[in-house]
């Protein structure tokens, strides 16, 4: 016989715990099914975690949550070859709980989730990867596994399984991915005492510091990188579109090896021990590349539906507010009496539309095209800018104005005026 | 030259042996119409190499399940691409 639920969740990372937290805790009979040998064993994040997503979800999650740092420092770097021009916003009022954002470690964080999960009552199976949508026609009407007389069946499925998006574009509800529209991303833990950390980036107790960085370390190629604290370890990553990638001909490892020894970074890492080097794909195509997110009984939310702000670097928080957003809508329908056709979870994208989801989406839309086109942004001018400090603060007997002057004139050589005009306008068109 | 292996040797597998998730669809195809063979470079576990006859060689045991392979072979489609079966492939410590 046929089991059926009121709804499937696919994939146990933040989007389908959101969703299936919610709906359990709603009173839905819910199977959450997760591929991995426990939720979080494949997912893979910096990882930062803002607060307000899950205070909406878990209010109390601060207590309970295994949480690394919370930040109190956010650096922004631009490299060149040996040195760097940086930024840093450090504040008290970022010490005070409750904290805005925390360093998490995935594995964990997620494992944790869902146990929540399940103490709301959804059922969760590990260890099982789903291979098909189930369809009658148009209307997805349950899943396939890999398990042995593996179909189980529910009256709305959301698909919550990453990046890759496997079942939609299977059952043919998107494309492929294009490469200009994720960034393949790599990183390594390093593990060191607690003390060591505190010392080398000026931290207390549970403080936290977050540096993320733009420049030569991507090899001009679109991308950043990233250096995060945790209590016992540094994540350190640097991603880069798929598309220039694949043009450059270098690899992945090869960028973050260049960038670990960058004479600003190497000191902050020495004498780490390497714990894990994982590689993940984010979904950077922003608005204009958003795929369809519900349908006659189904539904996308998180990495799947490419629900990241890439200029901000926020995902996980949008993932959990989509999960949420999409359980809200069931729970609704349900109450109700309507059924899950795509008619009726067209709600859930106009919850989206209200929030600053689709809101700071479409903000940013111009971006990724503008930078697809204008690499000077991680050549040229991180490469002028140090150049530019380098010339002011050395003293070696040049006055100042001259020392101007030679400047405006690096930037006219590399630019030309009407170059850096036309950037200037861009970057306003890209961020108004 | 960076090893890639050592740095997957830090990592947790539980590889499912003779059942590989991804296979390349047809050899021909790599060998005799991809100049570039962008997965040799593209693959951050450096799962496919160049052989010295020019033919494409994967193996899948180090993979890292984050879909670069697939996506980058846009041209030719020519990746055959799953997840492992439940509960096999990498297993992140940290993630």
């Amino acid at each position: 016989m046929a089991e059926k639920f009121d709804v499937i969740v696919v994939g146990a990372g933040p989007s389908g715990n959101a969703a299936a937290y919610t709906l359990a805790k709603a009173g839905l009979s819910v199977l959450q099914i997760e591929r991995g040998e426990s939720p979080g064993s494949k997912n893979v994040q910096g990882a930062i975690l803002y607060a307000d997503a899950l205070e909406r979800i878990i209010p109390e999650f601060r207590d309970e949550a295994p949480l690394e740092r919370h930040l109190i420092e956010q650096r922004m770097w631009v490299l060149d070859d040996d040195s760097y021009v940086g930024t840093t916003y450090r504040s008290e009022n970022f010490d005070k709980p409750p904290h805005n954002r925390y360093t998490i470690i995935r594995a964990q964080f997620d494992k944790w989730f869902s146990t929540k999960v399940q103490e709301a009552g959804a059922l969760v199976i590990c260890e099982t990867t789903v291979t098909n949508l189930l369809l009658d026609g148009q209307r997805v009407i349950g899943v396939q596994t890999d398990r042995e007389g593996g179909s189980i069946y529910a009256d709305v499925v959301i698909l919550a399984d990453g990046v890759n998006s496997l079942l939609a574009r299977k059952a043919g509800f998107h494309g492929e991915l294009k490469p200009k529209d994720v960034a393949l991303a790599v990183k390594e833990i390093f593990f060191m005492p607690e003390e060591t950390i505190c010392q080398r980036f000026n931290l207390q107790g549970e403080q936290g510091v977050a540096i993320e960085m733009l420049g030569k370390i991507t090899q001009g190629m679109i991308g950043t990188g990233f250096l995060y604290t945790n209590r016992e370890s540094l994540t350190i990553g640097v991603g880069c579109l798929a598309s220039d990638f694949k043009a450059s001909g270098i690899a992945a490892y090869t960028v973050l090896e260049a960038m670990k020894a960058h004479p600003a970074i190497a000191p902050l890492l020495e004498g780490g021990e390497v714990k894990e080097y994982a590689a993940h794909l984010i979904p950077e195509g922003g608005y204009q590349a958003m795929p369809k997110i519900y349908g006659e009984g189904w539904m996308i939310v998180g990495d799947s539906g490419q629900f990241v702000n890439a200029v901000h670097r926020e995902g996980s928080n949008l993932a959990m507010t989509t999960g949420q957003a999409a359980a809200q809508t069931i729970i609704e329908l349900k109450t109700e009496g309507r059924a899950m056709t795509a008619k009726h979870l067209a709600r859930y994208a106009a919850k989206l539309k209200d929030s600053f989801v689709m809101k700071d989406l479409k903000k940013y839309q111009r971006l990724p095209g503008i930078l697809h086109k204008n690499h000077q942004f991680v050549t040229a001018y991180p490469e002028l800018v140090n150049r530019a400090a380098h010339t002011m603060i050395s003293v070696d007997g040049v006055d100042k104005r001259s020392k101007e002057k030679a400047i405006r004139g690096s930037f006219l050589r590399a630019r030309s005026l009407f170059g850096l005009m036309g950037d200037a306008y861009k970057l306003w068109r890209a961020f108004e | 030259m960076i090893k890639v292996e050592e740095k997957l040797f830090q990592n947790r597998y539980r590889v499912d042996n003779g059942r590989p998730h991804i296979s390349i669809k047809d050899a021909d195809l790599c060998l005799y119409k991809c100049e570039a063979q962008p997965c040799t470079y593209c693959c951050p576990a450096a799962c496919y190499t160049k052989e010295g006859d020019g033919s494409v060689v994967l193996i899948t045991d180090g993979c890292l399940e984050c879909g670069t392979c697939r996506v980058i072979c846009n041209e030719h489609e020519n990746v055959d691409w799953e997840y492992p079966r439940g509960g096999f492939g990498i297993l992140f410590k940290f993630g």
